[in-house]
């Protein structure tokens, strides 16, 4: 178990997460580009809905994304109650911004796509209002976080609304199967093969993991800035200034 | 090139949803650069604040 607890130590994880952010960024460009090559230019028209359908490569990712980083941010959250460690609470904070984002996303791509497929932009169904509803979590999280001075009660505050609020997710993601909603039901699943050409899921997929390892990438990128905040006026970060001054001076 | 830029009359709801990603990305990088440099500005100032003192 010592291990862990190396490695959940702010000073431990900061060179860390330097050295892995760049990697993830680089995948999720790579990956971006050959998921917008497949999507936009190697796959097929729909015969149904012409090319409106390929905003499916950008709605479904940020879906998926938006539902992934705030479970993600919640079990950082019950680590963080149940262990105390700081690095858990810094990652559920640097998760927060980038998961609204995403949320954002789903439901700007979404409106676009419903417009015209649905005629409409918006509706109250359960999947949509739902969605909604996780915005206003992830906003709500932040808000709060923002709103309590002290980082170490902001962040037991925050946990618990982001553990409270994780119930939303089983919520939007089977409301397609438990209500009538306008929305269509899962194009993917674990248990039924896909509904879709191969070509058309592929560029999903790509684009899915691609939106995976740019929220990683990110995240780790945030986490580091707030460890620096947080850490100001520790030894360990005077001396990484220090050292890296003077690699500034001699380079 | 034209006729893939008109996503057969959809331009307006596909490029509305791929820039407007774009765009969020972008602005995601950009805010997280700008809070980046200045964590480690007051960072430095406090760590030569304290050296001095």
């Amino acid at each position: 178990m010592a291990w862990i607890y190396r490695y959940a130590s702010p000073a431990t994880f900061y060179p860390v997460a330097g050295v892995l952010a760049p990697w993830f960024m680089a995948a999720a460009a790579l990956l971006a580009g050959l998921g917008l090559y497949i999507g936009l230019i190697a796959a097929p028209t729909d015969f149904q809905q012409g090319d409106a359908y390929r905003i499916i490569y950008v709605h479904v990712p940020a879906a998926w994304m938006s539902m992934l980083i705030y479970i993600v941010m919640a079990i950082y959250a019950v680590l963080y109650l149940t262990f105390n460690t700081r690095l858990s609470a810094m990652m559920m904070n640097a998760l927060a911004p980038t998961g609204a984002m995403f949320t954002f996303l789903a439901l700007w791509t979404g409106a676009l796509w419903g417009r015209p497929t649905w005629g409409t932009y918006w509706v109250w169904d359960a999947r949509l209002t739902s969605e909604l509803i996780l915005l206003f979590l992830y906003f709500g999280f932040m808000a709060l976080n923002a709103a309590i001075e002290d980082a170490r009660r902001a962040d037991k505050a925050a946990a618990l609304v982001a553990i409270v609020g994780v119930v939303n997710v089983p919520i939007i993601y089977f409301s397609v199967q438990w209500w009538n909603t306008l929305h269509q039901g899962a194009s993917v699943s674990m248990t039924a093969s896909p509904k879709m050409a191969s070509i058309m899921l592929s560029g999903m997929l790509v684009m899915g993991l691609a939106a995976w390892m740019y929220a990683i990438g990110a995240a780790l990128k945030r986490v580091q800035t707030i460890i620096v905040e947080r850490e100001v006026g520790a030894d360990w970060l005077r001396r990484h200034l220090g050292d890296n001054a003077q690699v500034g001076r001699v380079a | 090139m034209t006729e893939w830029l008109a996503m057969g009359g959809y331009a307006g709801y596909v490029w509305g949803s791929y820039s407007v990603c774009a765009a969020a990305i972008a602005i995601e990088l950009w805010r997280l650069r700008v809070r980046r440099l200045g964590a480690l500005r007051a960072a430095r100032i406090e760590a030569e604040a304290g050296i001095a003192g």
